[in-house]
């Protein structure tokens, strides 16, 4: 081979292909198999997940309603200067499209849509659409008719809001779940105070985490340094006790602290057996209950990316410490536990996370006053059939948990998170 | 030196101490020891033999579950481990990951409360002494073992401690590294003039490097003294055995003169050997000697010892020829021959004559005794 290796001809193999060439090709053959191990996976991740996600985040701003069921009217606003009412036109194309709404029976929608921003609306739009088709005899005003049948059609608020909605997308979702509202010069503004809710409701899950995560720390620190350091077989059945609320149904789990936590409960029973309290403690249904469920439920995963940390740490490490002079609680501080911080961290922004967007306990467990974002998402889904505010509640709590991902890593560092 | 007073320049002195973990069994049997100021002491043995125990007690992280020991005349057994300013080197290095290897040095510094620029100094000459002034800012996760092994030696000598301990530093290094860092902790001792203990259970190391070494089997101290005194005349079979070659033979004593005794063999030669540690006639005994100390052939005429021998391997070595010889009844009897005193004519299967010096070989106790 040594004559073909001249200085400036590429490199050829045996058979005189360009190796180069023969290179990419192999190259090429394990990527495609490594393609095609993933690809079950990648697929699955994104038609279950991915794709939702997206979705969802179109759905928070999505506005289909009056340019779909009102397409002559939308049209025609889109001239109209947003001065007095607007002209003739606009309302001809309102009863034709109001007419088209009623025999395709669309007309719920269309009033449902509009009744969110003006209340009243529904039966406005309702009312009108069941005297369609209007028979408007020649030189008649469109608009006198229209106002003759409700005066509320005299009133420019209301054609605003129409014009407003005739866009396929729309800000008001999102700022619906922040309390704010929209302008009639388009810019956001804060809601007057007795209409919000979200924001206050935000902060609640924002604090409520915090609190459950702080706890799970605090309370999961010595355990998973315990289970770390015992030896092998006691550690083995510790394991076995923490990870054994992993083996039963989160729904059981918040079942039978109800049962333990509730007036009657076991804890208030046998405290006032022993005489300890003379009226039962009030534990379940209100903030207590939640806190003491979910650090319940979340406190192993604070434990195990702790334990696993932990369990790579030689004890020579606080032997040398304590051997260069350190008493053994310094020596801890100082030498100990900066090296767990990693998986500590790790532990807790699990737990922040999950806790955001967790619902079944407060749910269960809580008043009306321990109720998270989670629950409204619930809510607007299942009760009010509001696909636009839960859509719009569960992109800003994505866009929060991400914040937060966010800042956590900027401050311990994302490379430095372990989850063992 | 009497058993109960420490000897007037014992640095560190161990009277009577025994160590149990389950209540059941010792495993550290009773130990009287006496560590000499400035001294480079190692304990040696195989593992679970109580030395690295001892090493712990010393360093107070075991306590003695009977007896004392004593630092510089002050009673140990109550001093928590972070007051005994001992300084102490481990297997894995121990080196703080999270801190860089200025900061690894200057932790105890800190403690001890020094100013910031005296800090700055000390840490800078005790860099200066592994010759790692470079690499301080490094992280211990950046540098290779021999790098992290000299920044724990540092460490462990920063603060000046008068006694520094070592278990087993150097057994993760590979072969090399090992030899020239045995070298370097040696040049250090020497230099600084602290008192060394040293653990562990490569004899090489513990012969390379100490000025004494104390042999350590089943928690009792078999055998105390200079490396040259173990080798050559160590003081029963383990000690024979578990540093460097040896080679055993076994029979039974039927004459003792003075120094020297007679031994039967069992299959019937009679052997002449110095009497160490044997009983009286009639009792069985185990003989020691190394493979250099056996003469072969014509170099075996001068011998008071002279027995035949069956060529039953070669082992090829480079500087040295290693012959394996069936002898007495007994099989895999090693005999060193350097390359030069070869003589290529034999081949396995010849008979030989083997030779040596009675003073050579030493008749032990026939089993392995605990004292």
């Amino acid at each position: 081979m040594s004559e073909t290796m001249t200085m400036n001809a590429p490199l050829t193999a045996a058979d005189g292909e360009s190796l180069k060439v023969k290179l990419a090709r192999e190259r090429r053959n394990k990527q495609l198999k490594a393609i095609a191990l993933v690809a079950p996976l990648a697929l699955f991740l994104l038609l279950t997940f991915l794709v939702p996600i997206a979705m969802l985040l179109k759905r928070s701003v999505d506005n289909p309603e009056v340019i779909t069921y009102l397409p002559q009217t939308s049209a025609e606003i889109a001239g109209w200067d947003r001065r007095g009412l607007p002209s003739e036109a606009v309302f001809a194309a309102m009863a034709r499209d109001l007419t088209i709404a009623k025999e395709q029976k669309t007309v719920s929608e269309i009033s449902k849509r509009l009744n969110m921003d003006i209340s009243g609306f529904r039966s406005l739009i309702q009312r009108s659409a069941r005297k369609m088709p209007l028979e408007v005899a020649a030189g008649e005003s469109v608009r006198d008719q229209f106002i003759a049948m409700d005066e509320r059609w005299g009133d420019p608020e209301h054609w605003h809001v129409i014009a407003k909605n005739a866009k396929s997308w729309t800000p008001y979702y999102l700022y619906s779940s922040l309390d704010l509202r929209e302008t009639k010069a388009g810019t956001p503004e804060l809601a007057p105070e007795e209409e919000r809710a979200f924001l206050s409701i935000f902060g609640r899950t924002l604090w409520m985490s915090m609190w459950i995560t702080l706890i799970s720390v605090l309370l999961g620190y010595p355990v998973a340094y315990w289970l770390a350091n015992l030896p092998a077989r006691k550690s083995n059945l510790l394991m076995i006790l923490v990870l054994l609320p992993f083996w039963t149904s989160v729904l059981v789990r918040v079942a039978s602290w109800i049962v333990l936590l509730q007036q009657e409960g076991l804890i208030n029973s046998a405290l006032m057996g022993l005489g300890i309290i003379g009226e039962p403690l009030q534990l379940a249904f209100n903030r207590t209950g939640v806190y003491i469920a979910m650090v319940h439920i979340l406190l192993p995963f604070v434990i195990l990316p702790a334990y696993s940390v932990m369990k790579s740490i030689p004890p020579t490490y606080m032997r040398a410490a304590i051997s260069l002079g350190d008493h053994p609680f310094a020596a801890f501080w100082k030498i100990y536990f900066p090296q767990t911080v990693a998986g500590v961290a790790a532990g807790a922004l699990l737990v922040f996370i999950m806790c955001m967007g967790y619902y079944i306990t407060p749910a269960l467990l809580g008043g009306p006053q321990e109720q998270m974002v989670s629950y409204y998402v619930a809510f607007y889904t299942n009760v009010t059939i509001n696909w636009g505010m839960a859509a719009a509640l569960g992109s800003l709590l994505l866009v929060a948990t991400m914040t937060l991902y966010a800042v956590y890593s900027k401050l311990v560092g994302a490379n430095k998170l372990s989850l063992g | 030196m009497g058993i109960s007073t420490p000897a007037s320049d014992a640095l560190v002195s161990f009277r009577g101490v025994q160590k149990s973990y389950d209540g059941e069994s010792l495993i550290v049997k009773h130990l009287d020891l006496d560590i000499r100021r400035g001294e480079f002491l190692t304990m040696l043995g195989p593992s679970g033999s109580g030395k690295t125990t001892c090493l712990m007690m010393l360093a107070g992280f075991e306590t003695p579950t009977h007896g004392e020991i004593r630092l510089d005349g002050q009673l140990l057994n109550n001093v928590p481990p972070h007051k005994r300013n001992i300084g102490m080197v481990f297997q894995n290095y121990a080196l703080f990951p999270h801190m860089t290897v200025a900061e690894n040095l200057a932790y105890p510094l800190t403690i001890r409360k020094m100013n910031k620029s005296e800090i700055a100094e000390r840490v800078k000459k005790a860099l200066g002494m592994v010759k790692l002034e470079a690499l301080a800012n490094r992280y211990p996760g950046q540098m290779s073992g021999g790098q992290q092994q000299r920044v724990a030696l540092a460490r462990a000598l920063v603060f000046e401690p008068q006694l520094v301990l070592m278990d087993e530093p150097l057994g993760a290094l590979d072969k090399q590294l090992r030899e020239h860092m045995q070298l370097e902790i040696k040049h250090i001792h020497e230099s600084l003039g602290i008192t060394v203990v040293y653990v562990t259970h490569d004899q090489g190391e513990a012969l390379t490097m100490s000025d004494r070494v104390a042999v350590f089997k089943d928690g009792v101290i078999q055998q105390i003294d200079a490396a040259n005194v173990l080798y050559e005349a160590p003081v029963n079979s383990f000690v024979a055995n578990f540093i460097g070659e040896n080679n055993t033979l076994h029979g039974e004593v039927i004459d003792v003169a003075g120094q020297q005794c007679a031994v039967r063999l069992a299959s019937g030669e009679v052997v002449k050997a110095s009497a160490i540690c044997i009983g009286r006639s009639g009792e069985p005994t185990s003989m020691s000697i190394r493979p250099e100390r056996v003469r072969l052939n014509r170099l075996a005429d001068a011998c008071e010892n002279r027995l035949k021998a069956k060529l039953s391997e070669f082992i090829y070595f480079g500087d040295h020829v290693r012959l394996r010889l069936d002898i007495a009844g007994q099989s895999g009897f090693m005999v060193k021959v350097p390359v030069g005193e070869l003589d290529s004519s034999w081949k396995t299967g010849d008979m030989l004559d083997v030779g040596w010096m009675a003073r050579d070989i030493r008749a032990l106790d026939s089993a392995v005794v605990s004292h």
